[in-house]
């Protein structure tokens, strides 16, 4: 087995009395896609958006690395250069043109020169077949198109990992196939990714480990041909019957 | 009841029974509908605008009001100004006036930015900036701008200190409009800011964006473009306030008015300078719209 680069251990998130994830533990290495399943409120993206330090965890510990990330000398921009995450609702910056969207970073925080970011990303907008509409804003793209030039935008950061949270959840259903299809290429090349969604079919072909939250517990993980034909527990089994 | 609303209460699975919907606006409506409503409202305002000119000549006093306000005659001495008799022209005194807001309206535009950025920042480094930023809009809202100006044109003076207390009224002025308007349009920026939803941050926070870049690339741009109505209207607000200088002594339109109006004992220049105000705010208006109209245009149609 390759290296852990992500180690989750019995993380505890609260938003006051509200206790959303309650002793998580899970981890993953290079190369792993892990896909998070579980009913909306289980704790699936609170967990994401603690690993990029969106949240401060109230208990347990992330170490990226090897390092602690509860370490008070660790800086949460050079933690957001290695994690890339990619949100619900594209999250696009509305005033800026798609390729200005995908250089953000690289010019700013990666003090990348421009040109050689506007090639990379004209190269990455090619890949997902949306390099004619670069110069536009994002308002006039689909919401596939969209989300795809999230996901470059978080590509083009060159992230060790790749969060991606619901990203097909605000979609049109015609829509999800094209985010979809992507994120299985990005699979095939090898890139590691934690990813919470709610498409079973596409968490049974592409992910080598199925997470089950419920609750803010992890209730079970395991390969997904055993997680969705023979779980091990009831509420898992509960779930799946239920969301297919 | 169902939902499906008003079915037969005997018979729950009755068919729901209604009559072909009426889709025609009101008879009356109907009058003003396309060219009628063109016609309408050219007429309505010939009305209105009829019944305030012919109470001029209608009113006891209006022969009086046409000849103090509306001379045409004093209304070009006024705007010409006689030197020989010591009467300052209004032509002159616009000069004034449009530099004191043009000065201030940047100043106002950096300062307001800024102290906004004081007001919302949680860098512990900035505490006491924070505490002063909320204290200094406390007061400058709630002090009329006409005592902020009394108080600092007559005060920096009284101070006897070097460069702050020998410059010309006009900058007194100027010092004055821009504490007075910094204060509201900090509030504007503010509210800019917090207009911009949270996921905004967090995507530029994401890319591993600094604070201050997230501010500057992402939050900012949004947010300017956000105010610019409200900010728009506190200049225009900005541009007339510059006529309370003249309590100050002061040579700009308004005061030039008044010299004219206490030698010649005719108001008309009180007129001239009302309408210099207007000439300037409703281009500016007009100006705006156009901008927030080609923005929201360049964002919803295929960029060039």
């Amino acid at each position: 087995m390759s290296d852990v680069v992500l180690e989750i251990d019995s993380v505890v998130k609260r938003f006051g009395d509200n206790e959303v994830l309650r002793g998580v533990s899970l981890e993953l290495r290079t190369h792993e896609v892990v896909c998070l399943i579980g009913a909306s409120g289980s704790g699936k993206s609170t967990l994401l958006r603690c690993i990029n330090l969106l949240e401060r965890i109230d208990g347990g510990d992330i170490t990226l690395f090897g390092q602690s990330l509860g370490d008070v000398r660790v800086d949460p921009k050079l933690v957001r250069r290695q994690v890339g995450i990619v949100f619900q609702s594209y999250n696009l910056f509305p005033h800026l043109s798609v390729l200005d969207n995908v250089i953000l970073g690289p010019v700013r925080a990666q003090k990348l020169d421009r040109e050689e970011a506007r090639e990379e990303a004209l190269a990455l907008l090619e890949r997902i077949g949306l390099k004619e509409r670069a110069h536009e804003f994002p308002e006039r793209l689909s919401g596939g198109q969209q989300q795809r030039v999230a996901i470059v935008r978080s590509l083009a950061m060159h992230p060790a990992i790749l969060l991606l949270d619901e990203v097909t959840s605000a979609l049109d259903p015609t829509l999800v196939g094209e985010v979809l299809d992507l994120l299985a290429e990005l699979a095939h090349q090898g890139m590691t990714m934690l990813i919470a969604t709610h498409e079973m079919a596409f968490a049974r072909e592409v992910a080598h480990e199925v997470a089950y939250l419920d609750k803010g517990v992890l209730v079970e993980k395991g390969p997904p041909e055993q997680i969705f034909s023979a779980p091990r527990e009831e509420a898992t089994r509960v779930f799946l019957s239920r969301v297919h | 009841m169902t939902f499906l609303g008003n079915r037969g209460r005997d018979d729950p699975t009755a068919p729901v029974t209604r009559g072909v919907p009426n889709l025609l606006a009101s008879r009356r409506s109907q009058l003003f509908t396309g060219k009628r409503g063109v016609a309408a409202s050219a007429i309505s305002s010939i009305v209105i605008l009829g019944a305030i000119v012919a109470l001029l000549y209608v009113a006891p006093g209006g022969a009086t009001v046409r000849f103090t306000y509306f001379n045409l005659h004093d209304m070009w001495q006024a705007w010409q100004g006689d030197p020989t008799k010591g009467i300052e022209a209004i032509r002159d005194g616009i000069v004034a006036n449009i530099w004191m807001f043009l000065l201030s309206e940047v100043l106002v535009l950096f300062l307001g930015l800024m102290v906004a950025w004081c007001r919302i920042t949680t860098s512990p480094v900035l505490f006491p900036f924070r505490v002063l930023a909320t204290a200094y809009t406390d007061v400058f809202r709630g002090v009329p701008v006409l005592l902020v100006v009394l108080l600092v044109g007559y005060g920096l003076p009284a101070l006897e200190f070097g460069v702050l207390s020998s410059q010309s009224l006009d900058v007194y002025g100027v010092i004055a409009l821009t504490l007075s308007y910094t204060a509201y349009v900090s509030e504007v920026f503010r509210a800019g800011i917090y207009s911009i939803p949270s996921s905004q941050t967090h995507a530029a926070q994401s890319l591993g964006l600094s604070n201050a870049s997230t501010m500057r690339r992402v939050i900012l741009p949004q947010a300017v473009r956000n105010v610019i109505p409200p900010l728009l209207n506190d200049f225009i607000s900005l541009q007339k306030d510059t006529a309370l200088v003249s309590v100050l002594g002061a040579v700009e339109a308004t005061r030039a008015a008044q010299i004219y109006a206490s030698t010649v004992f005719n108001e008309s220049g009180l007129t001239v300078a009302a309408l210099f105000f207007l000439v300037l705010t409703i281009p500016m208006t007009r100006f705006t719209d156009r901008l927030i109209a080609k923005d929201r245009g360049r964002r919803l149609v295929i960029a060039s």
